[in-house]
Order: C-alpha cells, then sequence, then structure tokens
C-alpha cells in the first residue's frame, strides 16, 4: 500500500531499564503501605481509635507522595510547577481545619446533656 | 515556565479537581463527627440509625462467597486493581518516552483492562450495598403523624439499613462521583489506545497526550487512596 511511504521514520529506543525498575519498586511500596494499613485495621483494636487514624492517615499521606512524585512524575517537573501545585494545597488544609473544627463544635451542641 | 502547556493545563484542571474531592471528603468528616459514633464493642455491632457504622461491619462481603464476613477483603482488591492500572499506566508513559509504540499498545490495553475491572467490582458493591443483607433493621418513621417501625433492606437516597441516612447519601455521591472519574479515564484511555494504533502519535513525533491523560488517571487513583482511608478503614 502506498500509504506506508508517508509514515514517519521512527526511532524506537530501549527501555530504560533503572527507571522501570524505580516504577516497580514504587508500586511494592505502596501495595506493601496497604497490606500494613489492613493488618492494622485487624490488629489493633478499635479501643484506640485515634491511634488508628493516626496511623491511617499518616500512611495516606506517604502513598499521596508516592503517587504524585514518582507516578505523576511532579518530582522531575520545573520548580515553578511543583510549587504551583503544591502551594494552593494550603487552601484544603485550611478547610480541613475550619470543617474539623466546625464539626466538634456541632457535636458538642448536638450531644449537649447526652 | 518551562513545563509544556498541555500538562500544565491538565495540572491546574487536576489541583481544582483536587478541592472538590477535598469539599466531598471534608464535609463528610464533619458530619460524621456531628453524629453519635458507635460506643459498644465491634463483635457485638448490630445496623441501627442511631448512631455511624463501623464501615468494615458494612463491607464485608465478597462475591461469590454468600454469607461468608470478610471485612474489607473485597474493597482491598479493588485497590489492588486501582494501583496495578497506575502502574501499568506509568509504563506506557515511558514507552511513549521512547517512540515504542507496540509497548505503549501493550500497557494502554493493561491499563484499560484495571480501569474496566474496577468498575465492574464497583458495580457489583453498589449493588450489593442497594439491595442489602439477608436481615432487615428495623427503622422507625415518622409518617402521617405517628411513629411506624419497618423492616428496611438496603439503601437508597431515601432509606438505609446501616446507619444514619447521610451514611448511605455520602457513599452514593463520594464513591459514585470517583467512579465517574474512572469511567471518564477509561474513555479517555481508550481514545489514547485508538490514536496510538492509527499512528496519530507517531506522525505528531511525540506521545505527550498519553502522560496527560497518565496524569488523569494517577489523579482518580490517588483521590481512591484517599476514599479508601476516610470512607473505609477510619
Amino acid at each position: 500500500m502506498a500509504h506506508h511511504s508517508h509514515e514517519p521514520e521512527v526511532v524506537v529506543l530501549p527501555p530504560d531499564k533503572e527507571k522501570i525498575a524505580l516504577l516497580w519498586k514504587t508500586a511494592g511500596i505502596l501495595l506493601v503501605i496497604t497490606i500494613f494499613e489492613f493488618i492494622i485495621a485487624f490488629t489493633i483494636p478499635h479501643e484506640y481509635h485515634n491511634l488508628r487514624v493516626a496511623i491511617f492517615v499518616g500512611m495516606t499521606i506517604v502513598k499521596a507522595g508516592y503517587i504524585v512524585l514518582e507516578f505523576m512524575h511532579l518530582r522531575y517537573e520545573v520548580k515553578v510547577l511543583f510549587w504551583s501545585v503544591l502551594i494552593p494545597m494550603v487552601f484544603v488544609v485550611w478547610m480541613l481545619v475550619a470543617f474539623v473544627y466546625e464539626g466538634i463544635k456541632m457535636s458538642d451542641i448536638n450531644f449537649l446533656g447526652k | 515556565m518551562g513545563a509544556s502547556y498541555g500538562k500544565l493545563m491538565m495540572w491546574f484542571f487536576l489541583l481544582s479537581d483536587a478541592f472538590t474531592f477535598s469539599g466531598l471528603l471534608i464535609t463528610y468528616g464533619l458530619v460524621r463527627s456531628s453524629h453519635k459514633a458507635y460506643s459498644g464493642a465491634v463483635s457485638d455491632f448490630t445496623f441501627s440509625t442511631l448512631y455511624w457504622p463501623v464501615p468494615e461491619k458494612v463491607f464485608d462481603s465478597v462475591p461469590f462467597l454468600h454469607g461468608i464476613e470478610l471485612p474489607l477483603v473485597f474493597v482491598g482488591i479493588m485497590t489492588f486493581v486501582l494501583i496495578m492500572s497506575s502502574v501499568t499506566m506509568v509504563l506506557a508513559v515511558e514507552a511513549g518516552h521512547r517512540m515504542d509504540k507496540k509497548a505503549v499498545e501493550k500497557w494502554m490495553l493493561w491499563t484499560l483492562l484495571g480501569g474496566i475491572t474496577f468498575l465492574s467490582c464497583q458495580a457489583w458493591e453498589w449493588t450489593h450495598f442497594i439491595v442489602g443483607s439477608d436481615t432487615p433493621t428495623k427503622v422507625k418513621y415518622f409518617l402521617d403523624g405517628v411513629w411506624v417501625t419497618k423492616d428496611v433492606f438496603g439503601a437508597n437516597l431515601h432509606v438505609n439499613q446501616y446507619g444514619p441516612q447521610d451514611f448511605a447519601d455520602f457513599f452514593f455521591f463520594i464513591t459514585g462521583f470517583h467512579g465517574f472519574h474512572v469511567f471518564s479515564g477509561v474513555l479517555l484511555n481508550f481514545l489514547i489506545y485508538y490514536n496510538t494504533v492509527t499512528g496519530v502519535y507517531n506522525r505528531r513525533g511525540h506521545y505527550e497526550m498519553v502522560e496527560k491523560v497518565g496524569l488523569y488517571w494517577h489523579f482518580v487513583d490517588l483521590v481512591w487512596v484517599f476514599v479508601f482511608t476516610f470512607f473505609y478503614l477510619v
């Protein structure tokens, strides 16, 4: 067929073994953390609610960090892009603080005298 | 700025999307903390509209294993599927950098399979949540001026056997909004796969579209990490 001559000549480079190994390693870390979360969920009793929550939130932030920095490649982007993504996250932190405070006050009122 | 326009705009879109999901999850936290928490021993837990349910007691079923209590196992499988599809996506991006059309096709197919598997699991989970458990929960309603007690199976936006109505509403909104993102992601991934097969990116001279849609796909995985923790684990 004639249209083959329109296809550009493409040079395929060999796989970057080091980079691929790093990606699989990152995936392994994510899986290990998730398994660890399951172990925590079924070994630490529910009475230690705050400890459980602290571990789960901490592990979530670690996992989020690996996804954003390695999978989404943010660690290797130019610094301006890196900071223009991270700095607006301050608003989420503020939203969290404000609403959790509000929630505590709401439950104080709801369960007043109960 | 030194970053490509398309990637920059994808990042800013994802940032705004992150705000939306933060809004949903933080509101969930707010509403949950304004309800009574279950205070007894977890082994004695029964469904009641009087207190917020223990999530692992709600999500304890696995397809084909009826009647066996397997808390969080199915949602664990879903998490595994989504993380794996994120890995195959990033491998497709890596192949794109090398202009390796065959490898991009292969990894995009795996990513598509992961996305479709996740959506299928979610369809099962929603069905199970809506249909309910074998034994009903007695729920008190104020109907036409009198209190009546009804047997309730499952949940929808009007009734909920697992706990307060808000619990079911947030389940449908948060996992539904995330599932809709996964669905859009599968469509975008298919578009990328199609364009790769037809040689669009080879003619263009780069595979940056794979990278941009890849960002979106990883974001969907990222949101699931948070939904998993705050809806299922905590």
